[in-house]
């Protein structure tokens, strides 16, 4: 007995029945295709948030006051919150090995005014290199330099949405004079536009200028709101913090067996905030899938048992002559399967479609992995097994006579 | 003589249903060589369905000995009497037992998927030779639906001879048969059994008993008697002097 002989005896049976065993495999496909789409849509949503944030540099490292966050909160008082210094950031430019750039952050809000024309906006204060590290570009102009950072030149570069508001007629920003919190600035860079960020934050509503500048002439502060650094490379990024909490424990004196008074973390621990989030979503929308899926299988289940006896006859007559238990044992389990595979095959096509339709008409991101194929199919195969064991074994065991004689 | 095909000695079956015990077969003993045309012969609960279930190697005797073509079936595991059923027996029911929506070659070859290593080819090849000794040549494809009984129990016929087992056993092979089809059957038998094929037939009726070369009768488990056949019909004369269907 060879096994391509059972193999054809199993799908012609299903070919006798081919309503049925669509309507039998539609439970399979529904399931198969569901449990594609949602991890298509988990894993999109993840992938869309590391995007996001990658965005905003993926190798960048920020150093915050403060000893972190507990559920979103700061868990530490207004002292603490100044305890970045600029001699921080000078440590930290003079000592880490492992980062490429690093610039101070200082941050205030306030209206900006341009001729008949104001908007509302928030300045920020940093080093030159402060576009590299975020991975930004000026679209037209320049940015400033060292020379202005030491000289507190009151020299800007704007986001496009400034632009927009304050020369809604078109003219070229450059070179113009605007005014922020009543301190002129001139306008030397316009930046590259940039959108929205995934926390719906527009990107280009944003002034840059030297820190210095802002830090004596707009915020009058000696502290710094934080500092942010970029790794060498992405790989490097976890190390970079390490390295950088060393030299800042140093510099704060900070004993180990003290809580740190400032906070470093790269851009992996926040994908990884907001990663969880959307993975606890996609577990859940995938067990819901996975219900629909064992529903399937116990519909298949169902089916061979129908089948099993309404063909009761046809399974006496095949072991008079001469078919052992175990052959249609085979038969039935490779039927079952046949029907599981097919259909997880016709829902993975499903489930890409689907997922290509969601994609595409409600725009919502999507990301179809291999792995998520391989598992729905494994899932089907053994489904297919698992549910057709029992009917198939319950043929197995017919007796021929009693089985023979049945109507 | 030839040795026995099929040779049983002081067998018995019981069957357990709840207290009581059911002798179906009180030590009968029976011999078939071969070549023969042999009918067992008897009313409903004489045992001859469980002696056909025991020869056709689907039942196993309480006591007693059975000899198929020289093996003791009585130690034989489940699989190995499936083997012995798949290469040495033909069965033939009376309700044909055809695959239903399967054309008649696929039926015909169903027995050879069960053991042979040919391939498909010679499988095909030797069904439509099974089914042309039968005379259905010309409907290899039709399937069970569009047949007639007659046709159907030919295609059935096919079917037991495709692996070329020792002896056909048929059960009431001619029961869901009119007069004239049953013996056309009849004359199909006779010319297999003269082609050297043994035949053990079960029936109740007393004309098709007459085809045959020899009556076994059971009563309540016994042979009760064992003639050889005088008068043999033969089926083509017999089919002569059968009123014309208009």
């Amino acid at each position: 007995m060879n096994i391509s002989n059972l193999f054809k005896i199993a799908w012609k049976a299903i070919l006798l029945n081919k309503t049925r065993t669509m309507l039998t495999m539609l439970g399979i496909i529904i399931g198969v295709a569901s449990v594609i789409a949602m991890l298509a849509i988990g894993e999109g949503s993840k992938e869309s948030i590391k995007k996001n944030i990658s965005s905003m540099g993926a190798n960048m490292i920020t150093i915050r006051p403060g000893a972190g966050m507990m559920g979103g909160v700061r868990t530490s008082d207004q002292t603490s919150m100044q305890s970045l210094k600029l001699s921080d950031y000078a440590a930290i430019k003079e000592q880490s090995v492992l980062i490429k750039n690093v610039s101070p952050l200082v941050n205030g809000s306030g209206q900006v005014i341009s001729g008949a024309y104001n908007w509302p906006t928030s300045i920020y204060g940093a080093s030159p290199e402060y576009l590299s590290i975020r991975e930004w570009n000026v679209e037209s102009g320049v940015i400033f330099d060292q020379s202005d950072v030491n000289s507190y030149a009151k020299v800007a570069v704007i986001g496009k949405t400034i632009q927009e508001n304050l020369f809604p007629n078109g003219e070229d920003p450059i070179g113009k004079s605007i005014r922020f919190n009543s301190i002129p600035f001139k306008i030397i860079g316009v930046l590259t536009e940039k959108g929205e960020n995934t926390f719906g934050q527009d990107q280009d509503d944003i002034i840059i200028a030297p820190y210095t500048t802002i830090q004596k002439r707009i915020l009058a502060q000696n502290y710094l709101q934080s500092i942010v650094a970029s790794a060498l490379s992405e790989d490097q990024a976890e190390r970079a913090v390490n390295e950088i909490t060393a030299i800042l424990e140093k510099t704060h004196n900070i004993d180990p067996s003290e809580d740190n008074d400032f906070n470093v973390s790269s851009q992996q621990e926040i994908i990884n905030t907001f990663s969880s989030t959307s993975e606890m979503l996609t577990v859940l929308l995938v067990a819901i899938a996975g219900i629909s899926l064992l529903v399937g299988g116990i519909g298949i289940m169902n089916i061979m048992y129908v089948s099993v006896k309404e063909r009761t006859k046809e399974i006496g007559l095949r072991m008079a002559i001469g078919a052992k238990g175990k052959f249609i044992l085979m038969q039935f389990l490779i039927e079952s399967v046949l029907i599981s595979v097919t259909g997880g095959l016709l829902g993975v096509l499903l489930g890409l479609i689907t997922t290509f339709i969601i994609s595409t008409f409600l725009g919502w991101p999507v990301s179809i992995t291999s792995f998520s194929i391989i598992l729905s199919f494994i899932v089907c195969t053994i489904t297919g097994v698992f549910f057709g064991w029992y009917p198939a074994r319950k043929a197995s065991a017919s007796d021929p006579i009693t089985a023979l004689r049945y109507e | 003589m030839d040795k026995p095909i099929i040779k049983i000695t002081e067998l018995t079956r019981e069957f357990r249903m709840g207290d009581e015990t059911v002798r179906a077969l009180r030590g009968t003993d029976l011999t078939i060589s071969p070549g023969e045309f042999v009918t067992i012969m008897g009313t409903s609960g004489s045992g001859k369905s469980t002696l056909l279930n025991i020869l056709g190697c689907l039942d196993k005797p309480t006591s007693g000995i059975y000899e198929l073509d020289g093996i003791s079936v009585k130690n034989l595991t489940k699989d190995e009497l499936a083997e012995i059923r798949n290469t040495k027996i033909g069965f033939i029911f009376q309700s044909y037992n055809l695959l239903a929506r399967t054309s008649a070659i696929e039926n015909v070859e169903l027995p050879l998927l069960y053991n042979s290593k040919e391939s498909a080819a010679e499988r095909k090849e030797r069904a439509a030779e099974a089914l042309k000794k039968v005379g259905m040549e010309s409907r290899m494809y039709h399937i069970p639906s569009q047949l007639s009984g007659g046709q159907q129990q030919r295609v059935a016929i096919a079917r037991s001879l495709v692996n070329n087992p020792v002896i056909l056993l048929a059960d009431e092979a001619t029961g869901n048969l009119d007069t004239r089809t049953s013996y056309e059957v009849m004359q199909l038998f006779q010319e297999l059994n003269d082609n050297g094929i043994t035949i053990g037939f079960v029936t109740h009726e007393t004309d098709i008993a007459q085809f045959s070369k020899r009556t076994v009768v059971l009563r309540d488990g016994l042979i009760t008697e064992d003639k050889n056949i005088t008068e043999r019909f033969i089926a083509i004369e017999e089919l002569k002097k059968l009123p014309k269907t208009s």
